[in-house]
């Protein structure tokens, strides 16, 4: 099974919500829609589950048009942000309600929600209702819900972002197994790059009603093909400079110059901008080849594995993320150096021309 | 500013009689000085709001006393105690403007009219509201929402300390960073007394100098990030700090060795003789445990999956019937199923009942 | 218009469609056509034109006067009403304790006028009110007070108002009630923190926080009050002389009493045509006031 989304916009009230997105989820699948809140990753929900229409363009599931074919005839599941179970039925009844409804016998009743819970580790709990459970353990019988409901679709709305930091760490490490458990087609929305990258399978970055980038997550992450793309997929954000090339030099603002070696070697002369990540800005400690230019901390944040140095420079603002503690004293003066085979160069239209292992 | 001393303080929301064990906050002493950052980090119901509530004034405690500067403000109304508290989610009046929010608090105690904007206009400036001062704050986003609130509690120059009760929950990421540096500026600025109450380590290590690890109504550990990272004093800290958590394995440990799962791993302290009876466990941070190829003098692993955060990977592993979670070095490219792990001695710790034990060097 | 259409929905309307249809739209049709007709009775029937509408229109004959003179009570009872019910609602909803067991039997109490029938109200305050052997008549008449609502218009209009302010004001308390208990708590700890005075509190929190619900009260109270008809007719029947006739009473008189059907329809339809104005002027201000609030809490 398959669904398209074919040439689809939809516009709510005059408002455009969704521009024209074009996507194909293959069953078998974990698709994570990535986006800050408001890009468009409910709409985009509701659009595949037939909770709404849309304005242009067609739905199909197995290359068979279903656009406004009622949601109750769709093999749907979703799990929301918050917490939806039936309060006054145990978690089994909360369990089993949708093969109730489907009027499935008893036996195959029973086995089905011991399969789901023993899945999202629930066992324990069957007999208590939702209200005695905790946060995460109220999410996970709505994940179960969904799952023994057995259908093509299933649909996660930022499910964990109501839940308790561990919590989420731990759910976050399950739920991979889960989806490759269960055979689906999964959705699953998302404001958090780390959650993105930690699910695996594929990204579809989204901003604002629009589809950026859609692929395989680490290839998506990697290989960002427009700037914004790299901002979506960027925790800590992105660091960005505007850079000019001129007779093999590159000039970085504030008259900082360096030889256009590494990704910069193969580039036309002209105007640029580099994007790096958090991770990819130094500290300069000497080492050969780097970029090196002067900048100021504004403030150190530190972890204790980690340690984020915010760094200004010109009237731009700069995250690092240094392993271990570094302490700096807001004001200070240091060194920022960056490793000219390991950035993002974005043309002046913002799309990508070169990054670290593409060439 | 000031000074916050927690006498033996205590609360049960069923009244002093009930169970020592039921109290949702157990007895405890503790002293915030004047200007410090803190964090109180803990999961859901572990008591931390009730905490920054006792403080706040808005819970009276059953037991105890709170002191402000060492004059005891136990009995004092929320009003008298000069707190600030921005909430988790944005408490905006919504009929105002900005600049009237920010206003609110100095008009309701009677402050002069060009006193009053004067200050309303200060806290614009370091808030980044300026722009917005004649708008509606219905209408702003919820991190410019969470700033108001926090400008109304700065507004006022009499304010003791600042109570944040999860200030951060409905704020996209990316504006975290921005909102979380701006505060460390403020607290930087402002010397002020804040009190940070979350549930997410990377909030409360980023904001705070100390961080207060609350477990089921205790605090089990107070210190420094790097401290509660390199060293925690319980399991509960291992865990609940650093993301993976701190790998915890039962162990037998003797002298300056310890034996999992019949292979011998080297101490960097000597244990001499643990106290019998006890649950003895090592723990160590996965950042010290790295994958290797399998060899004869490595604690073999079974490799479940491979998590990729991009600018590190940690690798899912099974020894025996524990979990254990380990770095891959950069560059690695990790075997199919079996892989040797690979201890830093001078980062594995050994818990007796959950609890630190201190080797001798 | 956007949402996937579910056709079968439209068989489980058809049920209202059908009463709707023999309970509103065919007596409507009726009125409609009786509004053009003359009829001096044996079922004949005679072609008046627009003729009964310019009558009503007009202050200069009997109809218009009796018309426009039942549209003022009609307006200032109203706006008399609202002007009390509300404000005394909101106090009421106020005083409420917000937990416990208290707030079931403050619940109870305010629900009871509620339950009680129209008619039961009007006979229940004629009893009370009557100086021979009513308790609160007899007690202001032996307090030396002169009160009598079968003799002095004043009296009357007190009556029927104090009648209405008790029978009502406890929905628009229990709908403020509602509105105040959506507040959470942290506007209350944010507004203590920030020093706000009880008054400060309920302007700057309770009053824009209720807005809704009190949109939806006075919307309520004032078209029951513009329609008000049983209580007043049981207790003064519209007197003394006219002073209590509202327009209800008005139009009973005629459609009933003279069998005016002509008259009384064409009434009856400029008064429909008025509520329904009133209450397109109160659904506009309603949803324009929704449609300022941003979609959702707490969004960037």
């Amino acid at each position: 099974m398959s669904v398209t989304l074919d040439h689809v916009t939809r516009t709510v009230d005059g408002v455009p919500a969704i521009h024209d997105v074009s996507l194909t989820l293959e069953r078998g699948t974990l698709s994570v829609l990535l986006g800050p809140t408001l890009s468009g990753k409910t709409s985009i929900m509701r659009l595949l589950a037939g909770l709404d229409k849309p304005t242009t363009g067609r739905v199909l599931v197995d290359g068979k048009d279903v656009t406004g074919i009622d949601v109750r005839q769709r093999s749907v599941a979703m799990v929301y942000q918050q917490f939806i179970n039936y309060p006054s039925l145990s978690v089994y009844e909360n369990i089993a309600s949708p093969l109730r409804v489907q009027g499935r016998p008893r036996e195959e009743l029973d086995k089905r929600v011991a399969d789901a819970a023993r899945l999202l580790r629930l066992e324990p709990f069957l007999k208590r209702t939702p209200l005695q459970l905790s946060g995460g353990q109220q999410q996970r019988t709505a994940i179960a819900r969904a799952l023994v409901k057995g259908a093509d679709l299933v649909l996660l709305d930022e499910p964990l972002a109501n839940l308790d930091y561990k919590l989420r760490e731990e759910l976050r490490t399950e739920l991979p197994r889960i989806f490759e458990a269960s055979g689906a087609i999964f959705v699953y929305a998302t404001t958090e790059p780390s959650e993105a990258l930690l699910l695996g399978g594929d990204t579809i970055c989204m901003w604002q009603g629009r589809v950026l980038q859609a692929g395989s997550s680490s290839k998506v992450y990697r290989q960002p093909q427009t700037l914004r793309v790299a901002q979506v997929y960027s925790d800590p954000p992105l660091n960005i400079v505007n850079i000019e090339k001129r007779h093999g030099t590159v000039h970085y603002p504030g008259g900082t110059r360096a030889p256009a070696t590494g990704l910069y070697a193969n580039l036309a002369d002209g105007a640029y901008r580099v994007g790096f990540r958090a991770h990819q800005l130094e500290v300069a400690k000497g080492v050969a080849g780097r970029h090196v230019f002067p900048a100021t901390v504004s403030v150190t944040e530190i972890t204790g594995s980690e340690s984020f140095v915010h760094l200004q420079r010109d009237s731009a603002n700069w995250v690092a993320v240094l392993h271990g503690v570094h302490e700096f004293q807001p004001g200070q003066a240091l060194n920022a150096a960056l490793d000219p085979d390991n950035v993002f160069v974005f043309d002046l239209a913002d799309r990508l021309v070169a990054a670290p292992g593409r060439n | 500013m000031a000074r916050i001393d927690l006498v033996d303080l205590a609360h049960s929301y069923s009244g002093d009689d009930a169970p020592p064990e039921s109290f949702a906050l157990k007895p405890m002493t503790m002293t915030w000085r004047q200007g410090g950052a803190y964090a109180l980090l803990g999961p859901s119901g572990c008591g931390k709001t009730t905490l920054l509530n006792l403080i706040s004034g808005i819970v009276t405690p059953s037991r105890g006393k709170i002191l402000f500067n060492g004059k005891d403000i136990t009995p004092l109304s929320t009003q008298k105690r000069n707190i600030a508290q921005v909430f988790q989610f944005p408490v905006i009046y919504d009929t105002m403007t900005v600049g009237e929010n920010l206003a609110f608090p100095l008009k309701n105690r009677g402050v002069p009219k060009p006193e009053i904007s004067a200050r309303v206009r200060r806290i614009a400036d370091l808030l980044d509201l300026a722009p917005y001062l004649n708008r509606k704050a219905t209408r702003l986003t919820a991190d410019a929402k969470q700033k108001i609130s926090l400008g109304r509690g700065l507004v006022r120059s009499d304010v003791a300390a600042i109570l944040f009760d999860e200030p951060l929950t409905v704020i996209d990421p990316e504006l975290k960073w921005q909102l979380r540096s701006k505060l460390k500026a403020l607290h930087r600025e402002l010397d002020l007394t804040m009190i940070y109450v979350t549930h997410d380590q990377t909030e409360a290590l980023t904001f705070a100098d100390t961080v207060v690890v609350m477990h089921d109504g205790r605090v089990v550990q107070s210190g420094t990030p790097a401290e509660l990272f390199d060293k925690p004093a319980h399991t509960f800290v291992g865990y609940f700090i650093g993301s993976p958590g701190m790998n915890i394995v039962p162990a037998q440990v003797d002298g300056r060795e310890a034996r999992i799962d019949g292979h011998t791993i080297g101490l960097h302290r000597n244990y001499g003789v643990l106290p019998a009876g006890a649950k003895i466990e090592i723990g160590v941070r996965p950042e010290f445990v790295d994958v290797a190829p399998p060899a004869s003098g490595l604690l073999s692993a079974m490799i479940e999956r491979i998590d990729d955060l991009g600018r590190i990977r940690f690798a899912r592993v099974r020894v025996g019937d524990s979990k254990f979670a380990a770095r891959v070095p950069p560059g690695f490219s990790v075997p199919d199923n079996m892989a040797g792990l690979v201890f830093d001695p001078a980062h594995v710790h050994v818990y007796a009942d959950s609890r630190l034990v201190e080797g001798v060097a | 218009m956007d949402k996937t259409v579910n056709q079968k929905a439209w068989f489980l309307v058809l049920p209202v469609f059908l009463v709707v249809a023999f309970s509103a739209v065919i007596p409507l049709m009726t009125v409609v056509n009786y509004s053009m007709q003359d009829t001096f009775g044996n079922n004949q029937f005679f072609w008046n034109g627009v003729g009964w509408f310019k009558e009503l229109l007009d202050p200069s004959t009997d109809l218009g006067e009796r018309f426009f003179a039942s549209l003022w009570r009609n307006l200032i009872f109203s706006a008399i009403i609202l002007a009390i019910e509300i404000p005394l609602g909101i106090v009421v909803a106020l005083s409420m304790p917000r937990e416990g067991w208290t707030v079931a039997v403050c619940l109870v109490i305010l629900a009871l006028p509620l339950l009680i029938p129209f008619n039961v109200v009007g006979t229940i305050w004629q009893i009370f009110g009557r100086p021979d052997i009513g308790l609160l008549g007899y007690t202001l008449n032996s307090l030396g007070i002169p009160y009598n609502y079968v003799s002095n218009e004043l009296d009357a209009w007190a009556t029927v108002i104090v009648m209405d302010v008790w029978h009502w004001t406890s929905l628009v308390a229990l709908l403020c009630y509602a509105g105040l208990k959506s507040i959470p708590d942290a506007y209350y700890q944010a507004a203590q923190i920030d020093g706000a005075s009880r008054w400060a509190v309920f302007r700057a929190i309770q009053l824009p926080k209720m807005n809704r619900v009190l949109l939806i009260a006075v919307l309520l109270r004032f078209m029951d009050s513009f329609m008000i008809y049983t209580e007043p007719f049981v207790v003064t029947g519209g007197g003394p002389g006219n002073s209590t006739t509202f327009i209800s009473i008005e139009l009973v008189k005629i459609a009933l009493g003279q069998f005016d059907l002509g008259k009384a329809a064409a009434l009856s339809l400029v008064y429909n045509l008025i509520i329904l104005i009133v209450c397109w002027v109160f659904y506009t201000v309603m949803t324009n006031a929704g449609a300022e609030r941003p979609q959702k809490e707490g969004a960037v």
